[in-house]
């Protein structure tokens, strides 16, 4: 072995390089074997299913129709306090409607406008992100624009003057709401976007001259996806709790229309004497929207790439 | 750094711009604003003089300067409800408003940093699980929900509190919980992120290894940079607060500017409404405005460029 | 010359990570020593434990470690049974530490003034004004021009090549005796590299502390080491001093190393660079052969049957294989040119 002189040898070397076989499993694997250890994702995802089903089932689960007035019944308490029965598992309401019923067909308009505003403010948010973050110079400034102008508005206020406006339908209010609350989408697409339209593999493609339409959708939007989905579910959760805060304000869904908000207004009358005609449909909510958001924060863990560990 | 600020002191007038444009058109798009005030018996010729009295048979982009114009003189209109000028309905109830935020974010705020920078100092221990699922839940009740509960609660079970008016400060105590609740929990779990990605940091390694104390690593190093983005998100939720208190106001029925904006849009009382939504857009810009100026100042790097 | 007086005395360290997949064996019996106004370095790849073994010898491990230790002295000084605030009224004291990126090891939204004043005063050296005056002259005496104003500038305002030089003046502010310096010179521009050891020299050959480098860039070891520790998967495979290791490698670790080197003059151009195949080993579970059989080209039967033990084969120098002393390399993909020049 050759001796090496001090003084001629270069200041730096390479660092050894060594091979590596690592069997990596597939990133599907990767995520089907984190869903199944995630608790929050396990219990998220089983509430919101099974409130899925009761909702579609809820002719089936229940004899009782959730409109069906009958004043000789009024107030009962659910079957735990003193004067309660099985015959209404949930007691019922100052008209004399199985509560229970209620609850079930309320699960419906929840999950509807949850589904419907999320939907929609998706849609929007998306789009408007994707073309910000491509794009970027002054058509990103007019997408800040709008962000900004939106984000200014109050948005309780301005959802109250739009239903007091055009009405509180189901299909008003979900589009009312949709159309107030997508900028988390956007914030969160349009960076993801910025990120990702600096990548190599979309330059590679905009190289090989592929249309800016095909590599928004076939680059830049498999990767917003799973960012999408987490906003989704959080946006989801803020729609239900703004419907039903608008329903017991009395300017969301109209009686007799079982909305779990309305059904708390309604029974705020009675509130101190029966104070489960208020506790029931909240802790519905309140079970309901923490199970989407832990449903969320679920599949953010599992989609997140390995990094912070 | 001052260049930046009047950017983005650009930007924001031209969103307070729009933002009065929508405010002003909002209650107008149920159609006719005049035969709604005139009343379901009104004649044609009723309904036509009551919008020439209201100046709504004027084309729209007149009604909006003029009232603009008159905005900027300090005169708002007046409510068609009780026909007193509109500043002086706001002015009478935007103290009950912002004492109701201003409580409720300063006890967030000393739940929430206390709370987060505990939980990242300790992850995965109890206290970070228990504060991690009080967010969630704080998160995920509705907040008109828990004030009520908290009436029946602390107001008739156990007859601790008032229930309802203005006149004394323990009658803002639950208002305070329940809208400080809704706010808790995203200031909460940004203090615990922002101190784990500092404790994680290499200059906190660096501050360690230098021997400084655990107090002044956690606060003098580490917290300083952590509460960059609590501090902007405390101006917003103020700014949210400001908007979103209506619903409170309703269940504790307290005289705010937010109650006053749902009865005003239950009686199509536009100048009010218009004005306030504006209003309380305007206190947002120019509080997001300020955490920018907070922001650029307390972060070296942006005020020195 | 006074008797060499030793600064630091390591033996028998070891550092284990609790993970969820088992404990890992970060570093597993470390011994070395360094004295005053000497420098040790030790080399190694990513992963060879030899960032663990200084944050262990600094108390600065992280939460899931455990550090175990025959003996751990600074200055005659027993640090493992010290408290942790005995610990860290050391730290910055007697000795201190300088990280790989002064970018990010620096806090950006306190000025370099107050991050250096605030170690002075922290370990009761003197007031305020004191430890400006101090930082000042430390600034200037790194080679830093406009030191007063540099001290108002934060973090960002400064080049890397500058950065680093706060980095240093900032360890020096106590004067301590044992400076560990953690690829210092890596993320910096190779001019800069030259500079920044350069400075570490001077001030060593001034201020007479102990010195341990850290790097995985042979170059700087052959500038600057006094002697020479070479580390692979948590162990010591070679001890001596620099030219005793660079001159006649035992370890076929450090033969390969040394291999990968081109050598102006010697190699011939086009000639094939020496590397080494294969991969680290798992560091969980007890150490039951040699760790770097499967990568060895002289590997044969004995050396899978047991732990191999660190063998003394002079003051200072010692080597963990089983090959008899003066057998000769067997590189797998050696450069022909350098066969020639035996």
């Amino acid at each position: 072995m050759t001796s090496i002189e001090r003084d001629r040898v270069i200041i730096s070397s390479p660092a050894p390089t060594y091979e590596i076989e690592i069997e990596a499993p597939s990133p599907h694997m990767i995520m089907r074997r984190r869903a199944l250890t995630h608790p929050g994702f396990l219990f998220g995802a089983t509430i919101v299913l099974a409130t899925v089903l009761i909702a579609l089932c809820a002719p089936l689960l229940t004899p009782y129709d959730p409109y069906a007035q009958d004043l000789s019944q009024r107030l009962i308490p659910p079957v735990w306090a003193l004067k309660g029965s099985w015959a209404h598992l949930l007691g019922t309401d100052a008209m004399g409607r199985d509560y229970l019923t209620r609850l079930m067909y309320g699960a419906r308009v929840s999950l509807t406008i949850g589904f419907g505003a999320a939907a929609i403010a998706g849609i929007i948010g998306t789009s408007l992100g994707l073309i910000g973050g491509y794009f970027g110079g002054w058509v990103d400034s007019v997408v800040m624009y709008l962000v900004n102008v939106k984000l200014a508005l109050p948005g309780i206020l301005v959802a109250l003057s739009l239903i007091e406006v055009f009405g509180g339908s189901v299909f008003s209010v979900t589009l009312i709401l949709g159309v107030l609350f997508w900028d988390r989408f956007i914030v969160v697409t349009r960076s993801v976007t910025q990120q990702t339209r600096v990548a190599d593999y979309v330059t590679a493609a905009e190289a090989v001259g592929a249309s800016r339409l095909r590599i928004i959708l076939g680059e830049v939007l498999p990767n917003v996806l799973n960012h999408i989905i987490v906003i989704a579910s959080l946006e989801m959760a803020v729609a239900i709790l703004v419907e039903a805060a608008l329903s017991f304000l009395g300017l969301g869904i109209r009686p007799p229309t079982p909305s779990w908000g309305l059904m708390i207004s309604e029974g705020r009358n009675f509130m101190f004497f029966q104070p489960y005609l208020v506790a029931v449909p909240g802790i519905a909510i309140l079970v309901l929207v923490v199970a989407i958001n832990m449903l969320g924060d679920g599949i953010r863990d599992i989609t997140a790439p390995e990094g912070r560990n | 750094m001052s260049r930046f600020l009047i950017h983005r002191a650009l930007i924001a007038l031209l969103v307070a711009i729009t933002v009065s444009i929508i405010g002003f058109t909002l209650l107008r798009l149920s159609g006719d604003l005049a035969s709604a005030l005139a009343g379901d018996t009104a004649t044609q010729a009723q309904i036509a003089n009551t919008a020439h009295l209201y100046g709504l048979d004027r084309p729209l982009y007149i009604q909006y300067f003029d009232w603009v114009w008159k905005a900027l003189h300090g005169d708002l209109g007046r409510s068609l409800f009780t026909n007193e000028p509109v500043t002086f309905l706001i002015g009478q109830r935007i103290g009950v408003t912002v004492q109701l935020s201003i409580m409720s974010l300063v006890f967030a705020l000393l739940i929430a940093i206390p709370l987060g920078v505990v939980a990242a100092t300790r992850p995965n221990s109890w206290i970070d699980r228990a504060s991690l699922g009080l967010a969630v839940l704080g998160q995920g009740m509705p907040n008109f929900w828990f004030g009520l509960i908290l009436i029946i609660v602390f107001g008739v079970s156990l007859r601790w509190l008032p229930i309802s008016g203005t006149d004394h400060f323990s009658n803002f105590i639950m208002p305070t919980i329940t809208l400080g609740t809704s706010v808790m929990p995203a200031i909460m779990r940004l203090t615990r992120t922002g101190m784990l990605d500092a404790l994680d940091s290499d200059y906190i390694r660096t501050a360690r290894a230098k021997g400084l104390s655990t107090g002044s690593v956690l606060f003098k190093h580490a917290l300083r940079n952590a509460i960059l983005p609590v501090v902007s998100l405390t101006a917003v939720s103020l700014g949210f607060l400001l908007g979103g208190s209506v619903i409170v106001e309703s269940v504790f029925a307290l005289n705010g500017i937010g109650f006053l904006a749902f009865q005003s849009i239950l009686r199509t009382d536009f100048p009010v409404v218009q004005s306030i939504v504006v209003f309380v857009s305007f206190c947002y810009i120019l509080l997001t405005l300020v955490s920018d100026m907070i922001n650029a100042y307390l972060d070296p790097r942006i005020r020195l460029g | 010359m006074s008797e060499p007086q030793p600064v630091l005395r390591v033996e028998g360290l070891s550092v284990a990570i609790d993970t969820p997949s088992g404990t890992l064996r970060a570093v597993s019996d470390v011994d070395l020593h360094v004295d005053r106004g000497e420098t040790l370095c030790i080399v190694g790849e990513s992963g060879c434990g030899k960032t663990m073994t200084s944050l262990g010898i600094m108390g600065l491990l992280p939460r899931r470690a455990r550090l175990s230790a025959k003996r751990l002295e600074l200055e005659g000084r027993d640090l493992a049974r010290l408290s942790a605030k005995d610990r860290a009224a050391l730290r910055g004291d007697r000795m201190a530490m300088i990280f790989q990126d002064p970018m990010t090891s620096l806090n950006p939204v306190y000025t370099i003034g107050n991050q250096m004043e605030e170690i002075y005063v922290r370990h009761g050296k003197g007031n305020q004004k004191q430890a400006r005056e101090r930082a000042e002259y430390l600034l200037h005496k790194v080679g830093i021009s406009a030191a007063s104003s540099r001290l108002g500038q934060y973090p960002h305002q400064l080049s890397g090549g500058l950065r680093q030089r706060a980095m240093v003046a900032m360890t020096l502010m106590c004067e301590p005796t044992l400076i560990i310096a953690d690829e210092p010179t890596t993320a910096l521009d190779v001019t800069i590299q030259a500079q920044i050891l350069h400075l570490l020299d001077d001030l060593q050959r001034e201020y007479h502390m102990a010195l341990i480098l850290i790097t995985h860039d042979l170059g700087v070891v052959a500038r600057m080491a006094d002697r020479v520790i070479v580390m692979y998967a948590g162990q010591v495979v070679e001890t001596g001093t620099a030219e005793e290791v660079f001159s006649a490698p035992r370890h076929p670790y450090t033969r390969g190393l040394l291999d990968c080197i081109p050598i102006p003059g010697k190699t011939r151009p086009g000639a094939p660079l020496g590397s080494i195949p294969g991969m680290v080993p798992s560091l969980f579970g007890p150490i039951a052969s040699c760790q770097f059989r499967n990568r060895c080209p002289q590997a044969f039967a004995d050396c899978a049957r047991a732990p191999v033990p660190l063998r003394e084969t002079g003051p200072g120098r010692a080597d963990r294989c089983l090959l008899p002393l003066g057998t000769p390399a067997q590189p797998r993909r050696a450069s022909e040119a350098l066969g020639a020049a035996e």
